[in-house]
């Protein structure tokens, strides 16, 4: 592949999407840059497939401008966007081999050397030999590769990826995902990818912009995002997290100092998202610390909480201990089982702990629930639109 | 629960025996077996047909068996007017399918696309002659030609035929354009293919075996029409017709000649298209 061609920058200004009375799209500004695998996360509805096909020509904006590289295409017909789409269901040709699948895009514009390109691409997706089978006599990877392969082989400037593994087993989505990303490091080109998925978005994207009701709710690295999200919403989607109701009682030194039922913990200033005093104060259970109550040693983990165990539960990798607090809240902790105690029974006099920069205050106006169950409470791909 | 109550279980367990002897054949070949029965029921007459073409009748009538003779497949034109009845039934059927398969694509491709005023309108209509009793389409199609001063004749006759033919080619063909996944044809617009070049290698293609369907309903149906035909006829003679005639006076077994290659064309159109289908689904 050329990488001299490689990718564009694609920027969406204002663009915004109406059926109807229902906005799918609201006043979205992103700027993707050139050479990046990028991903839109969100639950079903959230607007992450309209927008990725207005980028391909296949719906047209209600308002807004899309740019890739310096050239407007917001009219464009989608046969004149240099842009290629994996489709949900791959939508593959049927009455066309694997062959004539892949060099469908080459031989519309005319290209030489068609034969030499599509087993270039057929042996870079691994579907040498093949050529000659009609779609529906390969296994769903062998499809997923197939419509992949003949989006790729034009040498798009911009990759669109609609839940493209979505039809794939766990297992085989893994191994695709970690295939997708050493094709995307080999062609440079940029791709947008559209899912539900938290794990796949996190594992192969690196820019999330995570979407709720037509808007990027938050946009950054796969850790930033998991890290330190700024919303309620975002912290849900990505993962678990306990919440503890608190307030704001001074800041000094880089930190916030936050009363918890009576309790004081430190929060990173930076990883406070809100204007108001009344914050939920987050932390991942995996950042938490269990420990026997009577001889528990802080270290680091300047910010403490009392409790007792409710239940624990062996899981494996970690046991998930969940721990009854004072007020009544119950936290989820996930210790590694690298030295368990067995002392941590239920009924057991516990202190969990953390560092102040493995926790994040967001704006107690918000929903503790929303977004909860990211993915699983999403399981089924999103439509084009209502 | 279950384990309370062993001793019954077993014990309605061992009344319900295995059936023995003809019974336990019986059961396990009913279904090809009744299959079986109702394909004979389908071919028997077929049967006939093909038989009695290699009679040799006694008198006018071709009822009774009297010896086996090739007589009517080698002087098969030798009745008078049955070969031009049957030339002129060809030539109906072809150019009727032609045209009720093309005005009917166009049609389904424009009620299962486009939403447009008088859609729903345009579906019921489409559907008005399969429903009609084909004696009182006759008819009124005979009392319209008269009322416009029109000589009957194959002119009448084609305009029937195309009539009737073109709902079930829009049936046939709509179902054909409802199955298909509009995904497709975007994938071949942002696969750089515009909207003629989507239609001709992606749209049209697998439209194809509907229209391919449609028009082999269509030339049957107009090929073995009597009822309308009859109507509109004039003084032309459709093969049907000249059937229907020909039984008044006494079936030349030739008659049977003709039907017994309509069923060897007709099967092996069948066996033809499952051969193409099977070698287009091998490696």
């Amino acid at each position: 592949m050329d990488s001299t061609t490689g990718g564009a920058d694609l920027r969406l200004l204002a663009l915004t999407k109406r059926f109807g009375d229902f906005v799918a799209v609201d006043d979205l500004t992103l700027t993707i840059p050139s050479g990046s695998f990028f991903a839109l996360l969100g639950p079903s509805g959230c607007g992450k497939t309209t927008t990725l096909r207005m980028v391909a020509g296949l719906e047209e904006p209600t308002a807004g401008t899309i740019v890739i590289g310096d050239q407007d295409v917001t009219w464009t017909k989608p046969y004149k966007r240099p842009v290629n789409t994996v489709f949900q269901s791959y939508a593959l040709f049927p009455h066309l081999d694997v062959f004539e699948n892949v060099a469908f895009g080459l031989r519309r514009r005319g290209t030489k050397g068609v034969d030499a390109s599509v087993e270039a691409m057929l042996e870079l997706t691994e579907l040498g030999g093949l050529g000659r089978r009609k779609p529906a006599q390969l296994s769903g990877g062998q499809q997923q590769r197939v419509a992949l392969a003949r989006a790729l082989i034009n040498e798009p400037k911009v990759l669109l990826l609609d839940e493209p593994l979505g039809a794939l087993d766990l297992k085989l989505r893994r191994q695709m995902q970690l295939e997708l990303k050493r094709i995307q490091t080999e062609v440079g080109l940029t791709f947008v990818h559209v899912t539900h998925d938290q794990e796949e978005a996190m594992t192969m994207a690196d820019t999330i912009a995570v979407m709720n009701a037509g808007r990027v709710e938050q946009l950054g690295s796969p850790a930033d995002l998991y890290e330190n999200p700024s919303t309620t919403f975002v912290a849900n989607f990505l993962g678990q997290s306990n919440f503890f109701d608190g307030s704001i009682t001074e800041r000094s030194g880089g930190n916030a100092i936050v009363s918890i039922e009576g309790n004081r913990v430190g929060v990173l200033d930076s990883r406070v998202h809100s204007s108001g005093s009344r914050v939920h104060v987050g932390v991942r259970p995996e950042k938490l610390r269990i420990q026997f109550a009577a001889d528990a040693v802080m270290g680091e983990d300047t910010n403490r909480l009392e409790g007792t165990v409710v239940s624990s539960s062996f899981i494996g990798v970690s046991t998930e201990y969940r721990v009854g607090m004072p007020w009544g809240q119950q936290v989820s902790v996930f210790a590694q089982n690298t030295r368990r105690d067995e002392r941590l029974v239920r009924g057991a006099e516990v202190v969990i702990s953390w560092a102040p920069d493995h926790a994040f205050a967001l704006d107690a106006a918000q929903d503790v629930g929303a977004g909860v169950g990211g993915a699983h409470a999403a399981e089924r791909p999103e439509s084009a639109g209502p | 629960m279950a384990v309370t109550t062993p001793s019954s279980d077993s014990s309605s367990m061992s009344v319900r025996r295995r059936p023995r002897g003809p019974v336990r054949w019986l059961r396990s070949r009913l279904i090809p077996l009744v299959g079986l029965l109702v394909l004979l029921y389908m071919f028997a007459p077929i049967f006939v047909v093909v038989l009695f073409s290699f009679n040799q009748p006694s008198g006018r009538f071709n009822y009774q068996w009297v010896h086996f003779s090739t007589n009517a497949w080698t002087n098969l034109c030798q009745v008078g007017g049955m070969c031009e009845a049957l030339r002129l039934s060809l030539l109906i059927g072809v150019v009727a399918t032609l045209c009720s398969v093309l005005l009917g694509t166009l049609v389904a491709f424009a009620i299962g696309r486009h939403r447009f005023r008088g859609r729903s309108g345009a579906n019921l209509m489409v559907f008005m002659p399969m429903a009609t009793p084909e004696v009182v389409m006759g008819s009124s199609l005979l009392a319209l030609f008269v009322g416009m001063n029109v000589a009957r004749g194959t002119g009448t006759v084609l305009v029937a035929h195309i009539m009737f033919c073109l709902s079930f080619v829009v049936v046939t063909v709509k179902a054909r354009i409802a199955s298909l996944d509009p995904r497709l044809e975007q994938a071949a617009m942002d696969l750089y293919a515009n909207e003629r070049t989507t239609f001709w290698k992606v749209t049209f293609p697998l439209v194809l075996p509907g229209i391919v369907g449609a028009s082999l309903l269509a030339f049957s149906l107009s090929f073995d029409d009597f009822i309308v035909t009859n109507f509109n006829s004039g003084s032309t003679v459709t093969f049907p017709m000249f059937v229907w005639g020909a039984a008044q006076r006494g079936t030349p077994p030739q008659v049977n000649v003709v039907g017994s290659l309509m069923f060897v064309l007709s099967l092996a159109v069948v066996i033809a298209t499952q051969v193409v289908r099977r070698r287009r689904s091998r490696v």
